[in-house]
């Protein structure tokens, strides 16, 4: 622990090491028998355990709901033959990038402005966390209307100062970066929050020696509130990019998809095979879904944790 | 210091929790089982399940009450589910756990055969008033020599809904040929109106060029349902690719409207009443919703099939009726009242008061059914066509074989995203899981 901790430290006394194992590991096993876990585990077992097990049986299948015949990796082969899937995972890949990426930086920018002692602090603290509060398809649907290429309040307002606006959410061309964006929008305001906390957690001292040696306020942004709110960083990547990889509300509630394939992520392909009724080709979509998030999730969470300074 | 490292795996957790919230399943819409507990005794409870589109409550009322009214000892009531994808999803569900309700409705042809319907259904084949049911109606709702249902509300067609003053004002004659209806079409862009209404918005409306085709398939190949389901005939071989080349023709000709790529189901209908619009390549269910939208609407707009090559074959794609099902799980003397019910449903007087309920879209599928006089100019276009003999199924009511992208691969291209012989390839691999999952052979 840092010099920080030690200031505080002090007031607690120390307490003698012999002191410490007042309570043996049987006197818990006594006092708390392990029929404590069971109501828990049951509810833990039938509602988690046991599907995700069913799940990894059920991606093999061929199932209808009446009955599952067992095909092999028939289902993943034809999961990754699925028109649009290696395009839908590419556009996995990029919205959750685009969109953690975005609010990293966004996240940040916000956050430093809002830590300053500037006007209506608390009012546009509240406002930057708005769009958090509402449901992802209240949002999807209202931009529906916004950003309608020909009667959309958005390309209305361009058209007024003379700018011909895109056709946004359904031109193949850019609706996935439509969607991310909206998503930016929607989640900015957790970032935020998440980097305020970790901003407001350095401490002062730091700054006043930093001014003291006559550094600019470039120069404290780059070697004191960036390092310093390190692990606020890693947290918001850590979530957006989990959010971004599983995403499904908004992209479903904007553009289903499309149009065609054009905005298509692993979460929309799998919900469509679930639609048309094909449950085993879904659960195996699931299970293919699963491990791309494990694979990129967890190395880049022990590597973001490695990276950890300690205040 | 402390303290504030908490505060921020506080916050953290509280965020985690946030964004885990979000996903939260919101599926069951608690459609629970009306049953009434105390009401009056001894009468037969039944519950019919029924699509939530109004047309469908309406008739579904009509037909319960007119039951009713005969049978006092049954009490029916209506209960709604959702349309589309979602409705697919709650039937099977309910028809897999055991808890269908007494009664369903449900598409009929090959929606009906993912029901697996020779376990999950009971067999009316021995049924004395199956033998009212018209001949047509029946291998759209059989397995076998199995026969599972009576017909919901009246046949309809898919084709092309026009405004009848837009072809007065400019003279045009109704096509029987493609090349006559692009010819049309050149006029009707020339005098400033937007020759097809397309509406991209609802996706399913997408497809109708291609599904409205299917009369022009059969009559250049009799057999090309059967080869389809036996996988030996695809959509990018002659005759079937036409049907992507004319939506193709269409949208590279400029003919579609300028909103085609958000428009909703609704707006193309106010655009054909309007005169904004000059055809609408549409089902002609929709008919009892644009005769609300303008006082002339229903002897303003008319339909003719979908023009093919010859106008010696010229015909319509017709879709049969949805069908009125009974699940193996309904036994004893609900089985017994159900039975009734469906018995009176195939009767002619279940069609008028279905008819006094509802303006119908088509020919009933009952013997002995008549259609009132005062019928919208749509309704008496297509009846010409189905009394002429000049109508043939679609493809969905001879082969149990359809792929759920359909729509997504016909808004690419409409939309000129995707060339037709793509599309149609893509469709012909989009088949394949379909027919696996329904174990076909050959596949």
């Amino acid at each position: 622990m840092s010099a920080s901790t030690a200031s505080t430290t002090p007031a607690a006394p120390p307490s003698p090491p012999a002191a410490k194992p007042r309570i043996s590991p049987v006197h818990i096993d006594k006092t708390y028998p392990m029929w404590f876990y069971v109501p828990g585990g049951l509810v833990f077992l039938i509602l988690f355990i046991v599907p995700t097990v069913l799940s990894f049986y059920y991606a093999f299948t061929r199932w209808t709901l009446f009955d599952a015949t067992f095909v092999g990796f028939d289902n993943f082969v034809t999961f990754f033959s699925e028109p649009g899937l290696i395009g839908s995972l590419v556009n996995t890949l990029i919205y959750a990038f685009v969109t953690s990426g975005s609010k990293v930086v966004l996240g940040m920018a916000l956050a430093v402005v809002l830590v300053q002692h500037i006007w209506a602090r608390g009012y546009l603290r509240s406002l930057t966390f708005f769009p958090v509060l509402v449901s992802a398809v209240g949002v999807g649907l209202t931009f529906q209307v916004l950003l309608n290429p020909t009667d959309g309040l958005v390309n209305a307002a361009l058209g007024a100062v003379g700018i011909d606006g895109p056709r946004w959410l359904v031109d193949p061309d850019i609706a996935l970066l439509t969607v991310a964006a909206i998503d930016v929008w929607k989640g900015i305001g957790l970032a935020t929050l998440i980097y305020i906390a970790g901003l407001v957690a350095i401490p002062q001292e730091y700054y006043e020696a930093a001014r003291v040696d006559g550094a600019s306020a470039w120069d404290i942004f780059r070697t004191i509130m960036l390092p310093l709110s390190f692990p606020a960083t890693s947290t918001v990547i850590i979530l957006s990019l989990i959010g971004g990889l599983r995403s499904f509300d908004l992209i479903w509630t904007t553009t289903q998809g499309g149009p065609g394939f054009a905005s298509d992520v692993i979460a929309s392909v799998i919900y469509k095979q679930y639609q048309a009724g094909f449950y085993g080709l879904s659960t195996a979509g699931n299970v293919v879904l699963f491990i791309v998030v494990t694979a990129i999730i967890y190395p880049l969470s022990r590597w973001l944790n490695s990276k950890e300074v300690v205040l | 210091m402390n303290f504030k490292k908490h505060g921020i795996a506080a916050i953290a957790i509280a965020a985690a929790a946030a964004l885990s919230a979000c996903s939260a399943g919101s599926l069951g819409s608690s459609d629970d089982d009306t049953t009434s507990g105390g009401a009056a005794a001894e009468k037969i409870e039944l519950s019919f399940l029924v699509d939530n589109t109004e047309t469908s409550q309406m008739t579904a009322q009509a037909i319960a009450d007119g039951f009713m009214a005969e049978n006092d000892d049954v009490e029916i009531t209506i209960e709604s589910r959702p349309g589309g994808a979602d409705g697919d999803n709650i039937v099977k569900t309910k028809l897999a756990t055991g808890e269908m309700n007494d009664i369903f409705m449900y598409n009929s042809g090959s929606l009906l055969q993912a029901l697996d319907p020779t376990n999950q259904l009971v067999d009316l084949s021995s049924e004395e008033f199956m033998s009212r049911v018209d001949e047509a109606f029946l291998p759209s709702v059989s397995s076998g020599d199995k026969v599972f249902g009576v017909p919901f509300g009246q046949a309809m067609a898919g084709g092309i809904l026009y405004n009848r003053s837009v072809y007065d004002d400019l003279g045009l004659e109704v096509p029987t040929t493609w090349d006559e209806f692009m010819a049309n079409n050149e006029k009707i862009k020339a005098a400033g109106i937007d020759p097809v209404i397309q509406s991209f918005g609802d996706t399913w409306t997408s497809q109708l060029f291609i599904l409205a085709d299917f009369h022009n398939v059969t009559q250049a190949q009799s057999d090309w349902a059967e080869k389809y389901t036996a996988n030996q005939a695809k959509y990018v071989d002659e005759p079937a690719i036409k049907g992507f080349q004319r939506l193709e023709e269409v949208a590279t000709a400029g003919y579609m409207n300028e909103d085609y790529a958000t428009a909703k189901l609704d707006q193309a209908l106010t655009k054909l009443v309007n005169g904004e619009g000059a055809h609408y390549p549409m089902l002609t269910f929709v008919v009892n919703t644009y005769v609300t939208l303008a006082d002339d609407a229903a002897e303003n707009i008319g339909f003719f099939a979908q023009p093919g090559d010859d106008a010696a074959t010229n015909g319509l794609t017709a879709w049969t009726p949805a069908g009125i099902y009974l699940p193996a799980t309904t036994e004893g003397e609900e089985l017994e009242a159900a039975k009734r019910f469906l018995d009176y449903v195939a009767t002619p007087e279940a069609c008028d008061a279905q008819t006094e309920a509802v303006t119908p879209t088509g020919p009933y599928m009952v013997q002995g059914c008549t259609l009132p006089d005062d019928l919208p100019q749509a309704v008496l276009d297509l009846q010409s066509y189905f009394d002429e003999g000049k109508a043939s199924p679609a493809l969905e009511f001879v082969s149990p074989v359809k792929g759920p992208n359909l729509e997504k691969i016909t808004v690419e291209v409409g939309s000129g995203i995707r060339s037709a012989a793509d599309g149609a390839k893509l469709y012909d691999q989009d088949v394949e899981k379909q027919a696996q999952q329904l174990g076909l052979e050959g596949w």
